[in-house]
């Protein structure tokens, strides 16, 4: 599904990704641990377009297109979702505005007619109770006034509304509560289908415990420079990543 | 980054939707202003003498006076003696014939969206429409009549109710006012009168369509609005004008009288041709416009959307006269490219319990300036008055500017006044996130500017407020990068 070749990027003339090395199938949940800086969230950005990262070197296809020629929202178009780690506040936007722009864009896309607005709003409905979604939350502008928890489940309720094939968590679980995190595992793994494939960046490994990723890579400088089951997760978190420093 | 710049070079390259001509006889008078002038204007409009002595009071005034520079605009000169003041495209071929529209008059209003023929018109609204000098056609206006409610154009209205026009012409707007009311009251042409009698809820909205056709010459419209006691009527206006290379002029003057337990609703959607890309051409928009909430508990509000013109100048005002009236304005100014805006309002409270709300959105991208300016004074009399304002800006792009000036003066100790602004900008984040979702970044500006400005277009009629997105959209596609 998802086949990363040697791929360079950098931002402001600094190269933060040198080689990388990734092919993530159908059904796949690939963790990618490391330390910070060491070019997770670089590498997120660079597979969904964002305008800052360039890529200097290598290719990225994703089910045989080649990504890269792809502007972001087509990239999303053919089911890349990325859920933020810093969710953006859009003030004056209602969730269900957007939402609805997100998926008649997609549907015009592939060639279908935008949802009706009673169709619309009963998949909104259907959707928000797989991470529990307050109702008036998504009567809200987007993002507007979230709690950090808050702005998380959002980002898996629109994941849920998207549908997409391949899911990026950028530290999903960065500022949630044992409960919130739950919700949000439990939500995700919900949304999980045999075609559906997920990256899932993380430190810790209580998010891996709902998520139960069948790879886990260690990035390192701008490599990847482990890759094993998810037995690795559970020995970086009692000894950390010095020493697979040692190892290099 | 490279998308950015081709989506920008898009935008600036789009055409103005409704910048074509419409070939039809038009009778032009000779281009210059003089006294002379004057008296054509009248004797061709078959006025009485009264009329032209208003007319000629103010000529003679507006001679005496400096147009005004205050306004944060570079405002380009304007030749008063190059252009003509009165184009009348209804002229008829054979003065014995009954007076027929011409079928190219009806096409172009039919172009932009505005039927003349009754049954196709919008339901629940009737049109007065005003090309260059004179009112093409007014819908329904026996069916208003039948409610005592009198829609027409104002020269109509000078001959079948001249006693009403006497009355109330010039008393909200006198022709001292400025500069640019001065030159309205001395050669105004067309624009609508309306009068909503006693107890009378006008049924159906009324609007008035400006369109300016011929070349070298200038649109001054009039319009008057009388609300009697406990009556109410909504109002719309709407403008357009062909694309030319150069500035065209339109000098308007709005006045409204509302008495006691009367409503009136006054929207404006602005889309004058504001120029090309370069800001070569694009209508002056100098206007004064003002309510005067006269009865008890009257009430008032003007929402405008203003996203046309080469310059903006123009302040739709209140005087709150009336013990308990209220009167608001809720404004939406973009400018792009070259285009120049100077807007806001007065509100002048007297009357006791008075209350008034402004809420100003500006918006703006290319090279533009948008500036918000406003009074709120609150004069000795004035107990308990209110007001609450709140300006913000949104600027797109670092080119271009946004300013305030909010100018108060309060004479009366218990006056409550608030006053909040804010500057935002339409971040890059916030476009990617949009993009991240599967929105384009045209869409996602036009979205995010829908988002900031929906507590104005709210008070827009339904479609009207449609419409006005729309336009918001357009307006400024491609304007971030």
């Amino acid at each position: 599904m998802l086949e990363i070749i040697d791929l360079h990027a950098s931002i402001n003339g600094k190269e933060i990704l040198k080689g990388i090395n990734l092919t993530v199938r159908e059904g796949e949940v690939h963790a990618l641990m490391g330390q910070n800086g060491a070019g997770k969230s670089t590498l997120s950005n660079v597979i969904v377009g964002h305008p800052s990262y360039e890529v200097t070197q290598g290719k990225i296809l994703f089910n045989g297109k080649d990504l890269l020629e792809l502007k972001p929202e087509d990239r999303a178009h053919e089911g890349i979702f990325l859920s933020f780690q810093q969710p953006v506040e859009i003030p004056g936007v209602s969730m269900v505005n957007f939402m609805r722009a997100a998926l008649n864009a997609k549907r015009k896309y592939q060639g279908l007619e935008p949802l009706s607005a009673g169709d619309f709003l009963k998949l909104m409905r259907e959707k928000r109770r797989i991470v529990e979604l307050d109702n008036k939350l998504a009567n809200r502008s987007v993002n507007e006034g979230f709690s950090g928890g808050e702005k998380k489940r959002n980002e898996i309720f629109q994941m849920a509304m998207l549908e997409p094939t391949l899911s990026i968590l950028d530290e999903t679980d960065s500022g949630l509560d044992v409960d919130a995190l739950r919700i949000v595992a439990e939500g995700f793994n919900k949304l999980r289908t045999p075609q559906t494939s997920a990256i899932v960046i993380t430190h810790y490994q209580r998010l891996l415990d709902y998520l139960k990723p069948d790879v886990v890579h260690v990035l390192l400088a701008g490599r990847i420079v482990k890759t094993a089951g998810p037995e690795l997760a559970f020995e970086i978190e009692k000894r950390g990543f010095d020493w697979i420093k040692e190892e290099q | 980054m490279e998308d950015k710049n081709s989506f920008v070079r898009q935008v600036a390259e789009k055409k103005y939707e409704f910048g074509f001509t419409t070939d039809v006889q038009t009778e032009i008078i000779e281009k210059g202003l003089s006294e002379d002038v004057v008296r054509l204007i009248s004797r061709k409009k078959d006025e009485p003498d009264w009329l032209l002595e208003f007319r000629l009071k103010a000529f003679r005034y507006w001679q005496t006076q400096e147009a005004p520079t205050w306004g944060h605009l570079k405002m380009p000169e304007i030749d008063y003696q190059d252009i003509s003041y009165y184009a009348d495209p209804t002229v008829k071929k054979n003065q014995d014939a009954p007076k027929e529209i011409d079928p190219e008059l009806m096409k172009t209003f039919d172009k932009l969206g505005i039927p003349l023929e009754e049954r196709m018109a919008l339901s629940g609204m009737a049109v007065d429409a005003v090309m260059d000098s004179v009112s093409v056609k007014t819908t329904f206006t026996e069916k208003l009549q039948e409610k005592g409610i009198i829609f027409c154009s104002i020269s109509e209205a000078v001959k079948n109710h001249p006693e009403l026009v006497r009355q109330y012409l010039g008393t909200v707007v006198p022709y001292r006012d400025n500069y640019f009311a001065a030159l309205n009251s001395a050669v105004f042409s067309d624009g609508s009168f309306v009068y909503i009698p006693k107890g009378v809820r006008c049924p159906m909205e009324l609007s008035t369509y400006f369109r300016i056709n011929a070349r070298g010459t200038g649109q001054f419209e009039r319009t008057l609005i009388v609300c009697d006691d406990d009556a109410y009527v909504s109002y719309l206006e709407g403008c357009t004008a062909p694309m030319r290379d150069e500035n065209q002029l339109h000098a308007a003057i709005v006045e409204i009288v509302v008495m006691k337990n009367a409503e009136v609703k006054y929207s404006t959607v602005q889309n004058w041709y504001p120029g090309d890309s370069e800001g070569k051409g694009g209508v002056l928009n100098l206007v004064t416009k003002r309510g005067h909430l006269r009865g008890e508990n009257s009430r008032l509000s003007w929402t405008q959307v203003e996203t046309g013109s080469a310059v903006t100048w123009k302040y739709p005002s209140c005087v709150l006269s009336g013990d308990g009236s209220q009167a608001e304005f809720y404004s939406v100014a973009v400018t792009n490219n070259f285009q120049q805006a100077d807007t806001g309002t007065k509100m002048i409270h007297i009357g006791k319990n008075t209350k008034s709300t402004i809420i100003s959105k500006g918006i703006s991208a290319g090279k533009s300036q948008n500036s918000y300016r406003g009074l709120v004074r609150v004069v000795p009399t004035a107990e308990n008055a209110r007001n609450y304002s709140c300006c913000d800006s949104l600027l797109l792009g670092s080119s271009c500017g946004a300013h305030t000036f909010p100018y108060m003066d309060i004479q009366n100790e218990s006056a409550i006044i608030e006053h909040e602004a804010t500057t935002s900008k339409i971040s890059e984040d916030q476009l990617f996130y949009c993009n991240q979702r599967g929105i384009d970044t045209e869409d996602a500006v036009g979205l995010i500017v829908n988002g900031y400005a929906k507590d104005v277009i709210n008070k827009l009629p339904m479609e009207f407020a449609v419409e006005a997105q729309k336009l918001l959209g357009v307006s400024l596609e491609g304007s971030v990068g």
